[in-house]
């Protein structure tokens, strides 16, 4: 694929009942980065860098969240590329994408309280150290929204336990203050988690939306997003150097 | 053959089920008391041809563990209703 300037290139996957997309878009280019939508019935990444599976609503949610999007085309080549190594970034719909292909350990059943939650929700950093958090420190306690019905957070205590020795677990709710408490936890996630990362750490799923947090002017009135995708951008960018 | 198969798919136990829960919270309020356990999961119906019962089993199966059911969460069971030749 040609580039026509020097920036990183990512493309944002759209399934059908995908919503998210174009703000992910925006938010990549707002950002410094490029980006370029990818259609889901075609086996083909155009050349991007990194690729995002945005939120939404892929095939209606139909059977489970992202059991349908799991076999769509583009994920043949979406999974080939994760295990390469290439950075996969899945947010909300996307993060369940990914469980469901078996990039990322666990599932995401309904929320604890049964409601769909659209706030905005402070989660600490877990792992700062993977290619989507190298802009932020051990403990920084991120604003970001969430809008979810099916985040409740699932695996058994085995893998729970492997993960957190391999530092897969990124995010964790938790209270403005950084508190990881029950009052904490919108949804009823084990232990709080609100993203988790493959072991070889290229592969992220989170249930809040970066996307929608880097501009102060709108939504929750916090940028902090922008420390996720901005990493991203960055570490693509460095590695490109 | 072409057999119907009715499967189960069920949250798995241990894991919280929060619509089973508050069905079970409100039976009392409607004068159902005694009620517990309510569990509540999908039933999936197809139809599958295959040369033989042991076949639509394995097909069924198979399709249950790769997308019918989410083998993390879940657990599926199934019956074969008919079977004719």
């Amino acid at each position: 694929m040609a580039r026509y300037d020097g920036r990183v290139k990512i493309g944002v996957v759209q399934f059908p009942g995908s919503n998210d997309e174009r703000d992910a878009v925006w938010a990549i280019e707002r950002l410094g980065g490029s980006a370029e939508l990818l259609w889901h019935g075609d086996r083909d990444l155009r050349g991007a860098d990194a690729v995002i599976l945005p939120g939404g609503f892929s095939y209606g949610d139909y059977l489970r969240c992202g059991a349908i999007a799991r076999f769509a085309p583009v994920m043949a080549e979406v999974e080939e590329f994760a295990r390469s190594g290439g950075p996969v970034l899945g947010i909300c719909n996307g993060f369940q994408v990914l469980c469901e292909a078996g990039l990322l350990p666990g599932a995401l059943a309904r929320n604890g309280g049964l409601k769909f939650i659209c706030r905005p929700q402070p989660i600490r950093v877990e792992n700062p150290s993977t290619v989507f958090t190298r802009r932020t420190a051990r403990g920084r306690v991120l604003t970001i929204p969430i809008k979810h019905g099916e985040g409740r957070y699932i695996t058994d205590r085995a893998t729970l336990a492997t993960m957190e020795a391999r530092g897969q677990v990124v995010f964790r709710y938790c209270t403005p203050s950084g508190e990881v408490s029950a009052a904490g936890n919108p949804n009823g996630s084990l232990d709080g988690i609100a993203g988790v990362c493959n072991e070889a750490g290229n592969v992220l799923g989170m249930m809040p939306h970066p996307e929608h947090a880097v501009d102060p002017a709108v939504g929750a009135g916090s940028a902090d997003g922008a420390l996720v995708l901005g990493s991203l951008i960055e570490s693509l960018a460095g590695a490109r150097a | 053959m072409k057999a119907r198969v009715s499967l189960d798919i069920m949250l798995k136990q241990g894991i919280l089920d929060p619509q089973g829960t508050t069905v079970e919270r409100n039976l009392p309020s409607l004068g159902f008391e005694g009620v517990s356990g309510v569990r509540i999961g999908k039933h999936i119906e197809v139809e599958v041809e295959a040369p033989s019962r042991e076949e639509v089993a394995a097909r069924v199966e198979e399709m249950a563990r790769r997308f019918l059911s989410n083998p993390v969460i879940e657990d599926f069971t199934y019956r074969i209703e008919n079977g004719s030749a």
